[in-house]
C-alpha cells in the first residue's frame, strides 16, 4: 500500500508527523478513513480516537478533543484542540474526571454552565470509552 | 574621601547584590529554556492553522463572517497588550508599551475610540497613568506557571464575546516576538477582523487550488475555525511573550552582574590604595619621629 504524509498537531505539541498508510479520524459527521490521494476534504472533527497505521503495520491510537482535519494534496493534516496518544491515558484519572464533571453539572448555575460541564462529560465518556477496561 | 570601613561596607553590599542578579540571571536561563521550547512546540500549529484559514479564506467571496472580514465600521479600536507581570527585565515591559502608545496616539489624532485590554501587570501600570479611562480590564496571569491553552482560550472568548456585543470594531494585538535572546521584537498584530497572509505563494507553486469538499458546510468550518483563531494567535503571543520576558531578564541581568563586578573592582582597587596610603602615612610618621630625636 502507498504511504501519505499525516500530521497531528495540538496547540502546545507537535504529536505525530511522518509517513503512514491509513488514518481513521472522528469526523463530525461520522467517522472516515484517509487512505493515499484521498480527495480534498475539510472537516471538523468530535472528540473521539484517530487510529493511525503506519507502513510497518504499527498501529498507534490517539485521543483527540475535537478540531480540524484538513485532507490536500500535499497530506492531511489534523489540527486538534487537544491530543493525547491512548497510552499514556490513565484510566482510573478519566473515572475521576467523569464523577467531577458529572458533579459540575449537579452543581451548575446557570444554563451555560451545565452545557459546558455536560460537554465535557460527553467528551470524557468518549474517551473512556475508547480506552475501555 | 571615604574611610575604609565605609569602602568595605560599599564592597560587600555591592558583592551582595551580583549575588543577586547572578541567581536571577540563571533562574531566567532555566526557565528561557522552557518558554522557548513551548513556543516553538506551538509554532507548527499556528503555521498549520493560517494555511487552512488562507485555503478558507481564498474560497470566501464577498464578505463572510465579520471574525474575517470585519463588521464594516473602523470606530472602536480594542488593543491587547501583552506583558509580564514581573519587572527587572530590561526595556522588555517598557518597549511593548511604548508601540502600544504610539498606536494609541496615531487612533486618537484620527477620532478613534481606543480600549485597552491589559494582559499582564506590568503593561496595566505604565499604561494607567495617562489613559486610566480607556482601560476596560486587566488580566493577570500571575499566579499561571506555565501558559497553557486554556488561558489564551478564555482571553479569546472574552474578545470574540466583547466583539459580538459590538464592543469594538477592530482588534490588535501587542506583544513581543522572540527572536533570539537579546532580540526581542515589539510586534503590533491585527486579529479582528483576521488578516490572512496572501495566498498567492502557495497556489505558484501548487498550480489551482484543489477543489474541496466541506464537511458540513464552508461555513460552519469557517465559524468554528475563526474563534479558535482568535484563541491561537493569543495562545501563541502569550507564549512568544513569555520567552521573550526570560531573555530580556536574561540579559538585563546578565548586564548587572557585569556592572557589579565592574564596580566591584573598581571599589577594590579604591580600598587597597587607600589602605597602602594609610601604611605609608604611618610609616613616615615614625621615622620622621625618629629622626627628630
Amino acid at each position: 500500500m502507498a504511504a501519505f504524509h499525516f500530521e497531528l498537531v495540538s496547540p502546545e505539541k507537535h504529536l505525530f508527523s511522518g509517513d503512514v498508510e491509513s488514518v481513521v479520524a472522528p469526523g463530525a459527521d461520522g467517522q472516515f478513513t484517509v487512505l493515499k490521494d484521498h480527495a480534498p476534504v475539510m472537516t471538523t472533527l468530535k472528540a473521539g480516537v484517530v487510529t493511525v497505521a503506519g507502513g510497518d503495520g504499527k498501529v498507534e491510537k490517539l485521543f483527540v478533543r475535537g478540531g480540524f482535519a484538513d485532507v490536500n494534496a500535499s497530506g492531511f493534516t489534523i489540527l486538534a484542540e487537544q491530543a493525547i496518544p491512548l497510552a499514556e491515558i490513565d484510566p482510573a484519572k478519566v473515572d475521576a474526571d467523569i464523577q467531577d464533571a458529572r458533579e459540575d453539572i449537579a452543581d451548575a448555575k446557570s444554563d451555560e454552565a451545565r452545557l459546558a460541564a455536560s460537554d465535557k462529560l460527553a467528551q470524557l465518556q468518549e474517551l473512556r470509552a475508547a480506552i475501555g477496561g | 574621601m571615604p574611610s575604609l570601613k565605609d569602602l568595605r561596607n560599599r564592597i560587600s553590599s555591592v558583592k551582595a547584590t551580583q549575588k543577586i542578579t547572578k541567581a536571577m540571571q540563571m533562574v531566567a536561563a532555566a526557565k528561557l529554556r522552557r518558554a522557548q521550547s513551548a513556543a516553538e512546540a506551538a509554532r507548527p500549529y499556528a503555521e498549520r492553522m493560517e494555511s487552512v484559514l488562507a485555503n478558507l479564506a481564498s474560497g470566501v467571496t464577498a464578505g463572510g463572517p465579520a471574525l474575517l472580514a470585519g463588521n464594516g465600521n473602523d470606530d472602536t479600536h480594542l488593543l491587547i497588550v501583552a506583558t509580564a507581570e514581573r519587572g527587572l527585565c530590561g526595556a522588555f515591559n517598557s518597549s511593548i508599551v511604548r508601540l502600544a502608545r504610539e498606536h494609541i496616539a496615531r487612533l486618537q489624532d484620527q477620532g478613534k475610540t481606543v480600549k485597552i485590554l491589559c494582559v499582564g501587570k506590568k503593561g496595566y501600570e505604565q499604561l494607567r497613568r495617562q489613559y486610566e479611562r480607556n482601560i476596560i480590564e486587566l488580566i493577570e496571569l500571575r499566579g499561571v506557571k506555565q501558559i497553557g491553552f486554556d488561558n489564551a482560550d478564555e482571553i479569546g472568548k472574552k474578545i470574540i464575546r466583547m466583539f459580538e456585543e459590538g464592543g469594538f470594531d477592530v482588534a490588535t494585538l501587542f506583544f513581543s516576538r522572540f527572536k533570539s535572546v537579546i532580540a526581542q521584537i515589539p510586534t503590533a498584530q491585527q486579529i479582528i477582523p483576521a488578516q490572512i497572509p496572501s495566498n498567492e505563494n502557495a497556489s505558484a507553486v501548487e498550480g489551482p487550488q484543489p477543489c474541496y469538499e466541506y464537511e458540513p458546510g464552508q461555513d460552519e468550518i469557517l465559524s468554528t475555525l475563526l474563534p479558535r483563531n482568535i484563541s491561537v494567535q493569543v495562545f501563541r503571543a502569550l507564549l512568544e511573550n513569555a520567552a521573550s520576558e526570560q531573555g530580556a531578564r536574561m540579559s538585563a541581568m546578565d548586564n548587572a552582574t557585569r556592572n557589579a563586578g565592574e564596580m566591584i573592582r573598581k571599589q577594590t582597587t579604591l580600598y587597597n590604595r587607600s589602605r597602602q596610603a594609610m601604611i605609608t602615612k604611618e610609616l613616615i610618621e615614625i621615622i620622621s619621629g625618629a629622626e627628630a630625636l
